[in-house]
């Protein structure tokens, strides 16, 4: 297996450790003086046991949310990950034997530079962000979550994709000896999930690998996942082994499960039902007497993200191509 | 067969996974109702309403194969308990989903098509409930036997319900899909319909 960095960084971009401690110092003093965020400290409740990391070096990127975000618990513990098993607190309860470490995600199709990385290779020298976005699911529930990631457009643009990549595809790893709901043909695996070129590049959408300061729970799709936060939640493939340039649309899984009901672009619209229930509002979980009385709240078209991704789609029937 | 030790025993069993619920909505017992408990209590409260309706309709069988005739004095108290739980299932959905929304009620009635079947299942089975009673068993006769067969529509709204709102993994659904076929098809083998339909054949 080939193992390397992308061959275009160059080493005057790569911080060495005196200057990337010293700008910690230097971010940290800031902080401490209120000029810039950092992110939120560790939840002191992470679970003993598992093996959630601290990210180093984060700061506070742009487009959060002030919302309250909600507990780490309600976060890891309340997740559709089918790999995993279908109920809610499935992939919390089944996914202790996955592995998300060492981990490589292969880079193919149409770019100059392709090949296998591991995720330092693969995310080194850009800066982690800290964004607190909104996530909405397809089920009509929302939560508010602080990711922690990295633009990517800027992970992309380093691969230089060449003019035919309109579309970049992702794969989630298949493994059912680590993954129980894989072992059934629920969905068919492994799950695929994809974004055109303009969607992938536009600096709301992460590659996350972290929440709350620390890395990605298992269950929340370790070591890497990607966040759309104007679409639905299952646009946020997870634990991606595969990032594919490709001059076409790749099939996606629910699509392929359910064309009627999961299109391609699975952005966030009130006006535009599922078949089977409405859009119009949603849940937010976590609100309201320990959530026994979660408050419905009305969406927001493209999740609120209007501003920053709504002239993707001028011209586009979102009715049709939903 | 002591019927005055079973009935009490069934009838505790029956309410069992209410005072479950209400335990671990009250945090006593775990595991708790995790990050969405509306959804838990709908769906709990759901699934225990088909699964009384599928014990009602095991009664009859159960009585005919086990030569057991006794066993239709239970009969009645599942299917009053199936009735509660049909009840209280879209009673949390209004009440903690939709927060007494009646303009997102009326919608989800006639737009959620999921929505209309189980309506369609609590309706059918009103009257059922109205004349379970011994007078209304009396009164009616033999059109109360004809009446009460409401409950074969009913399971399969029920059943065709719970298929319909899940969204990938329809194995649970299947299995009560399954059982309920079975439970029809029983009866349809014993009953002269089969006969007049397969005479000569």
């Amino acid at each position: 297996m080939l193992i390397r960095k992308p061959a275009d960084i160059p080493t005057s971009e790569i911080t060495s450790e005196s200057t990337y401690l010293n700008r910690r110092s230097v971010i940290a003093g800031l902080a401490a003086t209120g000029l810039v965020g950092t992110s939120r400290a560790a939840p002191d409740h992470l679970e003993t046991g598992t093996a959630q990391k601290e990210l180093p070096g984060v700061t506070s990127g742009p487009f959060s949310t002030d919302e309250p975000p909600n507990s780490y618990e309600d976060i890891t513990t309340y997740n559709n990950y089918y790999e995993f098993g279908t109920g809610k607190d499935d992939p919390h309860r089944n996914s202790g034997a996955f592995r998300p470490e060492p981990w490589t995600v292969r880079v193919e199709g149409e770019a100059e530079v392709t090949g296998e990385f591991d995720v330092e290779g693969l995310l080194s020298g850009v800066g982690l962000e800290e964004r607190v976005y909104r996530m909405r699911c397809v089920e009509a529930w929302s939560m508010i979550i602080p990711w922690v990631g990295v633009p990517l457009g800027e992970v992309l643009k380093r691969f230089r994709p060449t003019s035919r990549a309109k579309y970049v595809a992702f794969q989630t790893v298949f493994r059912p000896d680590e993954m129980p709901g894989q072992r059934r043909r629920v969905l068919r695996w492994p799950y695929v999930e994809g974004l055109t070129m303009e969607e992938a590049t536009n600096p709301l959408t992460l590659l996350a690998v972290g929440v709350y300061g620390v890395t990605l729970p298992n269950q929340n799709g370790a070591p890497l996942r990607l966040i759309v936060p104007w679409k639905y939640g299952f646009k946020g493939i997870k634990s991606i082994v595969s990032i594919r340039l490709q001059e076409s649309p790749p099939s996606t899984s629910w699509n392929i499960a359910a064309p009627r009901e999961y299109g391609f672009y699975a952005n966030v619209n009130p006006e535009v039902d599922h078949p089977r229930w409405s859009q119009a509002t949603e849940r937010r979980i976590g609100s309201g007497f320990s959530g026994l009385f979660a408050r419905r709240i009305p969406t927001q078209m493209f999740n609120g993200y209007g501003e920053q991704v709504a002239q993707l789609y001028s011209g586009l029937d979102l009715r049709r191509n939903y | 067969m002591n019927t005055r030790v079973y009935k009490p025993l069934l009838f505790a069993a029956c309410l069992a996974p209410v005072i479950w619920l209400v335990l671990r909505i009250a945090g006593v017992l775990q595991p708790g109702l995790g990050a969405n408990p509306a959804e838990e209590i709908q769906d709990e409260l759901g699934v225990w309403a088909l699964r009384l309706l599928l014990a009602t309709l095991c009664v009859t069988p159960a009585a005919r194969l086990l030569k057991k005739p006794r066993l239709y004095r239970f009969r009645r108290m599942l299917g009053l308990y199936a009735f509660f739980y049909c009840m209280l299932h879209p009673l949390a959905y209004f009440l903690l989903d939709l927060q007494l929304d009646f303009a997102h009620l009326g919608e989800d009635l006639l737009a959620r098509t999921f929505i209309t079947v189980g309506m369609g299942a609590v309706l059918l089975l009103i009257p059922l409930a109205i004349t379970s009673t011994r007078g209304w068993q009396r009164r009616l006769g033999r059109r109360w036997n004809r009446l009460h067969r409401l409950i074969y529509p009913a399971a399969v709204l029920a059943c065709w319900h719970f298929y319909w709102q899940v969204k990938a993994d329809t194995a649970e659904p299947l299995l009560y899909c399954a059982i309920l076929a079975l439970l029809l098809g029983i009866r349809f083998w014993w009953s002269p319909l089969r006969g007049r339909l397969f005479r000569g054949g």
